[in-house]
């Protein structure tokens, strides 16, 4: 018998050392995936246990942690939460964090790689681990004049320095003050969030960066840039000039915004129409250019690719099959075309800095407790879109556009305004999205600005961009100017 | 029984002429005993220690109730020591301590997330626990007394076996039998599930098992038809097999119970093949439980279910499916956090695992402890069975034999089934770590292991070759 014992005993010795390599596999080797999982939240929890560092907009902090008796040792608050909420997100006891404490969780909570001898350091000398102070690029003046511009409207504006990237402000309307969201009750959490959930004017959501919206005719930037960038177009290139335009293939009808032709005669240049922000025109140069074209251009400026600032930012959309009655239909706009206001802000941007897009960013630097920089963020450019003489050429259509064009409403007294109104069809009986997007000073631009204003601002069909999205975009920049 | 009625009477050294081995033995110190004292003061010391560190980790303060509680454990180990230095006085000095020190550990870890759902008093597990591992050293302590020479059990074998289905099939019987997270292996009173009679009958089973092999094993090995290499039993001589293999499947299919049918399968095959000497005995019930298995994998929901949520665990969809991954992922959570070294007693969070003082108490441990602890664990496990296994090599009655090396090899699979489920070894199925998860009915088992354990490795010592 002892002959099979033998055997017996090495079976039993080879089930332990599976057991002794499967708990090192899992406790060594996947433990930093397993950690890293989304839905641990053992790591979330730890996140809160620590001291996070705080959050700043010119050396004043917009999230800190402060001392707390309770058994998360410390309380995260946030100040001005609302105006701040679309930036720093908040992070919950129960759930998953948002904003910039999440995409940043690992250096707020000091969890980082860079961070790790830190820790270790931390761990040795028995202090308690601190987090790194995050420092964004959010000028507090521009945020606030954007916030007090937008006033009760739904919607986002969006301004970032063309020659950087850097982003001044971000401010998304309705918001919420994440401070209710950070209090140590799990109940009161969860009840708070269910009642952001369930409000109508979905607060939770950045609409900066979160919200697809069709963008009607400040999409004819992006047109107009392809077909000059194709060198088949001047601004002077001329369309037939009818009333009505049938789509081709289809029974239905394009009209210009206001009905009847473009300014008149039998004719009409690019220039005009973009100025006049005409359809039929732009419908016609669509068609003769593309969608191939049309494309290739949006995807330069950032359409249909993940991008983060490090806020992830959803996919802005140029569909990617389309027959030409879509065609026509989305060299303004319409069909499936959809962007943020960050894209259109980005469209502004790389033609303001001369046809070069750069990478948007909200944080300018990282620094660990002992004041020793983690990660500083340099300019970066994104992708060369243009020519800078086709920027040029768009800046100049474009402040025509704002000086006695569709735009009319962002004119500042003795400052060159460039800019293009949107007026966006959603679904049928549905309420208009009206945009604005531009940037000032037009000869050497400082601040590019995308303002949405959805739900038609509360005049469903009547409203337009240029009656409700540009004077808010005037007021910021006279505010920024003026300083 | 010659040998141990004269084991009982030495008390006082009779006044006999030197020269017989016996009276010299009476006048040894104790090695054994000694050793064994000074492991278990040991081991009651670690436990203490353990206790206080998982308050200081999560109260921040010293509690003096469980303590007590533990030292009036500690005195019933000592007590059951005592009895061994009358009754059993050459049995293995490492069985007891080792037992005590996997059943502390397991009350601290208990009592740890009792603090964590802030649970007092006997609404409190750790407290239950306490109570039954009382309980279950009173039990040992009365089969180390009761059972004087193993040989008795032999005559009972098919009691046993009677008794062991019996247990088995228990749950079964309607307003008797409970069910507690899906699997019908519970019997209780009432409303309260108290009781796992699966967890006695193993050891009945095993007794059934060693018994009839040493019986029937030469018409189980001696004929059968060659096939290449390999000599098959007759048809006639699959009987048993076939019994045990329909009781596993029994198991599967009406409690639910993946792990008990495995354990019971396992169990018997591995005794057969000691007793038989046959690797084609493995083989043909590997092959029959492999098919069971299979064929409950794809017809029994709760089986797949298992399956899959061994093989695409992180699976989002699986993650969140009505009994899925969750918990097994969290455990992995939990033991990622332990990491190497653990985050120290009190320190974790092993309650946001579901069940994490039963059936994922290693997985608390892991997550408290680290690799460290479990390596410490499972070093553990390992020696109590090796010297299980002992017995196996040094004995000379082939009953005895058998029973000791069935006896510990029930405790290796167990830890190997839900040890290897809670990291993915194997599918997941419910099953108590021996000695550590909170239940009665296991603790009650495992120490009347230890009993039988310390019994035949005193009996294998003391008459080296005596018994045939």
């Amino acid at each position: 018998m002892n002959r099979e014992l033998k055997r017996v005993s090495i079976v039993v010795l080879l089930m332990f050392v599976a057991l002794l390599a499967s708990t090192t596999i899992v406790q060594v080797f996947q433990a930093d995936s397993l950690s890293a999982d989304a839905r641990n939240t053992r790591t979330l929890y730890d996140s809160y246990s620590v001291e996070r560092g705080p959050i700043l907009v010119a050396g004043e902090p917009i999230a800190l942690s402060v001392p707390a008796d309770d058994e998360y040792k410390f309380q995260r608050t946030y100040s001005n939460g609302p105006l701040y909420a679309p930036i720093t997100g908040f992070i919950p006891l129960n759930g998953a964090p948002t904003g910039l404490e999440h995409a940043l969780n690992r250096e707020l909570s000091g969890t980082s790689d860079a961070q790790f001898f830190d820790k270790m350091n931390a761990l040795i000398t028995g202090q308690n681990p601190t987090g790194a102070t995050v420092e964004v690029t959010i000028d507090p003046a521009a945020q606030q004049a954007a916030w007090d511009a937008l006033g009760d409207l739904t919607g986002s504006v969006v301004v970032s320095e063309p020659a950087t990237g850097r982003i001044l402000a971000m401010v998304s309307k309705p918001s919420y003050d994440p401070n209710l969201l950070t209090v140590h009750d799990n109940q009161q959490v969860t009840d708070s969030y269910q009642s952001l959930l369930n409000d109508e004017g979905d607060p939770l959501i950045n609409r900066g960066i979160g919200a697809l919206n069709p963008p009607g005719s400040v999409f004819k930037l992006v047109v107009v840039t392809a077909a000059l960038e194709s060198g088949k177009f001047t601004p002077e290139s001329t369309f037939p000039n009818p009333a009505t335009f049938q789509l081709p293939g289809s029974s239905a009808v394009v009209i210009n915004s206001g009905g009847g032709t473009c300014g008149g005669g039998d004719t009409v240049t690019i220039a005009t129409a973009l100025k006049q922000s005409c359809n039929i025109p732009l419908a016609e140069l669509g068609l003769q250019l593309g969608d191939d074209a049309i494309r290739e251009t949006a995807e330069k400026f950032g359409f249909n690719s993940d991008y983060s600032t490090p806020l992830d930012v959803s996919q802005s959309v140029y569909p990617t099959v389309l027959d030409d009655a879509q065609t026509a239909l989305s060299a303004f706009g319409q069909t499936d075309v959809r962007a943020t206001t960050l894209q259109m802000a980005m469209v502004s941007a790389a033609i303001a800095n001369g046809g070069q897009l750069m990478t948007p960013n909200l944080v300018d630097k990282v620094t660990a407790p002992n004041l020793s920089p983690i990660q500083v963020f340099e300019p970066e450019t994104m992708e060369r879109v243009m020519s800078p003489e086709t920027a040029a050429t768009l800046t100049q259509m474009m402040v025509n556009g704002v000086q006695d064009g569709a735009a009319s409403n962002a004119r500042i007294d003795g400052v060159n305004v460039a800019g293009k109104t949107g007026t966006a069809e959603n679904a049928e009986d549905e309420p208009y999205t009206l945009w604005f997007t531009g940037f000032a000073p037009a000869e050497d631009p400082k601040y590019a600005i995308t303002v949405l204003v959805e739900d038609g601002g509360g005049l469903g069909q009547t409203g337009y961009g240029n009656l409700l999205a540009a004077p808010i975009a005037k007021q910021v920049l006279e505010a920024v100017l003026n300083k | 029984m010659p040998a141990s009625s004269n084991r009982s009477t030495t008390t006082d050294a009779p006044e006999r002429p030197l020269g017989t081995g016996r009276v010299r033995r009476l006048h040894l110190p104790q090695k054994l005993r000694n050793l064994e004292l000074f492991l278990l003061l040991l081991a009651c010391g670690i436990n203490a220690a353990t206790v206080v560190l998982v308050q200081l980790g999560a109260l921040g303060r010293i509690d003096t109730t469980l303590v007590l509680l533990g030292a009036g454990l500690s005195v019933l180990v000592l007590a059951l020591h005592v009895v061994l230095r009358v009754v059993a006085r050459e049995a293995d000095p490492f069985i007891l301590p080792i037992a005590t020190l996997l059943n502390g550990l397991g009350i601290a870890m208990i009592y740890r997330i009792d603090l964590a759902n802030e649970e007092y008093g006997w609404a409190s597990a750790s407290v239950r626990q306490t109570a039954w591992s009382a309980l279950a050293i009173g039990c040992a302590i009365a089969v180390i007394l009761i059972i004087r020479n193993h040989r008795v059990l032999f005559r009972y074998t098919y009691v046993a076996g009677f008794v062991g289905v019996a247990l088995l099939l228990l749950p079964l019987v309607p307003g008797l039998g409970r069910e507690v997270s899906g699997a019908r292996v519970w019997i209780g009173v009432g409303s309260f599930a108290t009781f796992q009679p699966g967890e006695i009958a193993k050891i009945a089973l095993a007794v059934f098992f060693a018994g009839y092999l040493v019986r029937n094993r030469d018409s189980l090995s001696m004929v059968g038809k060659k096939i290449l290499w390999m000599r098959f039993p007759r048809l006639r001589d699959l009987g048993p097999i076939l019994v045990v293999w329909a009781l596993s499947m029994s198991v599967i299919i009406f409690q639910r119970d993946l792990g008990t049918a495995l354990l019971y399968f396992g169990l018997f095959l591995v005794m057969l093949y000691l007793a038989t000497g046959r690797l084609s005995w493995v083989l043909l019930g590997m092959s029959l439980f492999l098919g069971g298995a299979l064929i409950a994998s794809q017809t029994l929901d709760y089986v797949n279910g298992r399956f899959q949520n061994w093989l695409d665990a992180l699976n989002p969809d699986v993650y969140g499916a009505d009994g899925g991954s969750y918990q097994l992922v969290q455990g992995l959570f939990g033991l990622a956090k332990g990491g190497l070294i653990g985050t120290g007693l009190g320190q974790g969070r092993p309650e946001i695992t579901p069940v994490p003082q039963s059936d994922y108490i290693i997985a608390s441990l892991g997550e408290e402890l680290g690799l460290a602890g479990i390596f410490a664990i499972l070093a553990l496990y390992l020696l109590l069975v090796a010297r299980g296994f002992r017995i196996g090599f040094a004995g000379n009655d082939d009953f005895g034999k058998l029973l000791g090396v069935g006896l510990s090899f029930v405790i290796a699979l167990q830890c190997f089934i839900v040890i290897g489920g809670v990291t993915r070894v194997i599918p997941l199925t419910g099953l108590t770590t021996p000695f550590l998860a909170a239940g009665g009915s296991s603790l009650i088992a495992n120490w009347i292991i230890v009993a039988v354990l310390l019994r035949l490795s005193d009996t294998v010592r003391n008459q080296p070759r005596l018994v045939v």
